[in-house]
């Protein structure tokens, strides 16, 4: 185990004060997102400055968690999102007063700071198919308030649940619509296009709206506030790097709406690899040197090509992911049964604490990983060691529970005659329950096993990688290929998994 | 006065259960090197009763000893090492050697000469140590489970035996054929028996006195030809009239 936790800690050194320790670049899990995340790093790299890149962190709160933590220096952001999401404020709708806004309360309570914009807005942008739009005569959001009752609309999770989103949306237009119902990003465009819902919420720099030939409806009512793109970067960074701040004020006004959109289709819709998208967009803005041609023609293959040759051409990359999440799974599990073997041996000796402890235990369960990850972030941080303590975390219940049962109800006849004959309540545990009831308790660690193989996709979350990486990746780059180069190593992992925990179960299982 | 007589002596004891009340003063004398049944129907307390001896459970009130010493004085376990025990079924072990469930107790005691007693102890309770010591409970039958049972209570050579309900849960011709070999055993070793059943002739083929209980308390104690000559209440008459009807057309 100790050896395991070696080979996992060099990713994640200590946070040392040395004015050289890498800068380390976030981005959200959405394709935009990654593509900006790319180009800080790239533009970083370019002019000299070390770089760690924590690309795809599970959500704002993640994000901009472990911006304030010191987890991460840099990541791209949206003024609205600041507004709405961080800061709790009401929405405004001047783009400047948003931006003053935002860019003095981060100072202030943060300790953050906004770098002057990229020069593009991404708003929300409400979409229909285009036959829908001609056949309802639809072009603005009123319009689509008249025909509503007849519509299915399909949104992320995060806009059904965010002010700026279905909730403000419905009641300033007087939205109702027949249902909604809530989608992943990476099969939005393709239930609209197949006719399972009619309208969805997209953005407007969209490389996929073009692609599906969608209609944006107007906001004529204005009620989407303005969302500028920008640097969000810690003060610290400024303090310890000034040439890390100088460097990426270099994209500050580069980026308007058109070349965004245009980038952003190269990467959703052609398929173009994040890194060199980001390479050509950096090399046409005169920013660095003409991006080598073989990369990027080797890149603009695009998603041609059958699943088994993107996989075996990958296989090297496959295959540390899948150790590392193997590792991952391995970790935890291990202090998981150190921890949760034992607390069952102990309740047994407890009984009448035990439900509440194991109920305790089992309550960890129902925690959304991303809500645990958040909670975590400010003791934890981002990385390996946050993702290890979530998956020892999911891993307790099913070996305490089995523990627990598998020594309490083990053959009560002959628990009663040991004791009787003079064995004390620890060699009753030692000599007659634990062995009883080591093949439930492998049962237990059995399945802990198998759903942390699930489980360990969370670690993509939050920068400690493993096969979660292309998953998260790829649902949001809308890629299947890349999404199943992750999930189909992690289903076969957790076959390994339960296989070779099941031939444990077995050895473990006394004959009788 | 040396040695006490009484091997085990409960003296008015009393167990309550909330406001269940499972012994109600309750005073009964095993002399050493005899054996007692105590007789009843379930819930009688007759279980509770030999449970006691052993610390098992403990009376709120009265006293009970072991030897003339009180067990509330005694350390539980040490205590028990020192009593055989059979309960009803059996509970051998069932992932230990038949072997290493006879040799229980002296491995409990540090005793180096385990293997031994059990072997001998086996072969006491009617099987053959080299064909059974290596199996499994399992691979046994009820009534060669019950011999290994037998042989755990006496291999460290205990001078008390509590059995309870031993016999019960055997078919009619096994459970004779045990009660003969424990009839063989007691002539051979100097033990004194506290014998649990609810079937009067058992009692009357093991035991050398009947405590007759009912709902906590001792309804006759007395040897069995006088009990069959002066049952003390109408509820002794009755369960010795079921218990030997049907004996009675053969005597008569």
């Amino acid at each position: 185990m100790i050896v395991a936790l070696g080979a996992l800690l060099p990713f994640d050194p200590a946070v040392a004060q040395d004015e050289r320790r890498p800068v380390v670049v976030a981005s959200k899990p959405f394709g935009e997102s990654f593509l900006l995340g790319e180009m800080f790093a790239q533009l970083l790299e370019a002019r000299g400055v070390a770089v760690r890149r924590r690309l795809g962190l599970g959500g704002t709160e993640i994000a901009f968690g472990a911006l304030r933590t010191g987890a991460i220096d840099v990541y791209p952001e949206y003024s609205g999102t600041g507004l709405l999401v961080i800061l709790s404020e009401p929405a405004r709708f001047d783009p400047h007063a948003v931006f003053d806004l935002v860019a003095r309360e981060f100072g202030r309570r943060f300790d953050v700071r906004w770098l002057p914009p990229l020069g593009f807005e991404n708003t929300f942008a409400i979409a229909v198919r285009r036959s829908t739009a001609d056949s309802l005569q639809l072009r603005t959001l009123s319009d689509l308030a008249r025909v509503a009752a007849r519509l299915r609309g399909g949104f992320t999770a995060d806009f059904h649940g965010r002010p700026d989103g279905l909730p403000g949306l419905a009641r300033a237009y007087d939205i109702r619509l027949r249902e909604t119902r809530s989608l992943l990003p990476a099969v939005k465009y393709q239930a609209l296009a197949e006719g399972g819902v009619d309208v969805i919420d997209g953005y407007s720099t969209d490389g996929l709206i073009r692609r599906y030939n969608l209609v944006v409806l107007r906001d004529d009512k204005s009620f989407f506030p303005p969302y500028e793109a920008a640097a969000l970067a810690r003060n610290a960074l400024a303090r310890d790097n000034p040439r890390a701040i100088a460097v990426l004020t270099e994209l500050s006004s580069r980026l308007d709406v058109e070349r965004m959109r245009a980038l952003n289709e190269r990467v959703e819709v052609a398929g173009e690899s994040i890194e060199s998208v980001a390479r050509s967009a950096l090399a046409d803005l005169g920013l660095t040197g003409a991006a080598d041609v073989s990369d990027s023609a080797a890149a603009r293959r695009g998603r041609d090509g059958s699943l088994t040759s993107y996989l075996v051409e990958r296989r090297g990359q496959i295959a540390r992911m899948a150790a590392r999440h193997l590792l991952l799974v391995a970790v935890s599990l291990a202090a998981a049964i150190a921890l949760a073997v034992p607390l069952g041996l102990a309740l047994e000796r407890l009984p009448r604490h035990a439900e509440q402890v194991i109920r305790a235990v089992g309550l960890l369960q129902t925690i959304p990983s991303i809500a645990l990850l958040a909670f975590m972030l400010p003791a934890l941080g981002i990385g390996v060691i946050p993702a290890l303590f979530a998956l020892f975390l999911y891993s307790l219940y099913p070996i305490v529970r089995n523990t627990y049962s598998g020594v309490r109800t083990a053959d009560p006849a002959a628990v009663a005659a040991a004791t009787a004959l003079g064995m004390t309540g620890r060699q009753v545990l030692r000599y007659v329950r634990l062995p009883l009831a080591a093949p439930v308790i492998m049962a237990g660690i059995r399945t802990a096993g198998v759903i942390a193989v699930g489980t360990a996709t969370l670690a993509a979350f939050i920068g400690a990688g493993g096969l979660g990486d292309p998953i998260v990746a790829g649902l949001a780059l809308s890629d299947t290929r890349m999404i199943l180069s992750g999930a189909l190593p992690a289903a076969a992992l957790a076959l390994v998994v339960d296989g070779v925990l099941a031939l444990a179960e077995r050895a473990a299982t006394p004959r009788r | 006065m040396s040695a006490p007589a009484a091997a085990l002596a409960a003296d008015a004891v009393t167990k309550r259960y909330g406001d269940v009340t499972v012994l109600d003063r309750v005073s009964v004398v095993v002399p050493r090197g005899t054996c007692v049944a105590i007789v009843g129907e379930s819930g009688s307390g007759k279980t509770t009763l030999l449970r006691m001896f052993n610390r098992l459970v403990e009376p709120n009130e009265g006293s009970v000893q072991v030897h003339g010493r009180d067990v509330a004085a005694l350390d539980g376990v040490v205590l028990r090492r020192t009593i055989g025990y059979v309960p009803q079924d059996g509970g051998l072990l069932p992932h230990w050697s038949v072997q290493r469930n006879a040799e229980l107790v002296p491995w409990l005691k540090h005793d180096a000469s385990r293997a031994e007693l059990a072997r001998e102890a086996l072969a006491l309770a009617g099987l053959d140590p080299a064909r059974f010591s290596a199996r499994l409970p399992s691979e046994l039958s009820g009534g060669q489970r019950q011999r290994v049972a037998i042989a755990r209570a006496l291999a460290a050579h205990p001078d008390i035996v509590l059995m309870d309900e031993p016999f019960g849960a055997l078919d009619a011709i096994t459970r004779g054929e045990l009660q003969e070999t424990y009839v063989a055993l007691r002539a051979r070793l100097e033990v004194t028996t506290l014998l649990v059943t609810h079937d009067l002739r058992e009692a009357r083929r093991l035991a050398d006195r009947v405590v007759v209980m009912r709902a906590g308390r001792v309804e006759q104690d007395a040897a069995m030809p006088e009990l069959i000559a002066h049952p003390a209440s109408p509820y002794v008459a009755e369960l010795l009239r079921q218990a030997l009807d049907h004996e009675a057309p053969r005597a008569s």
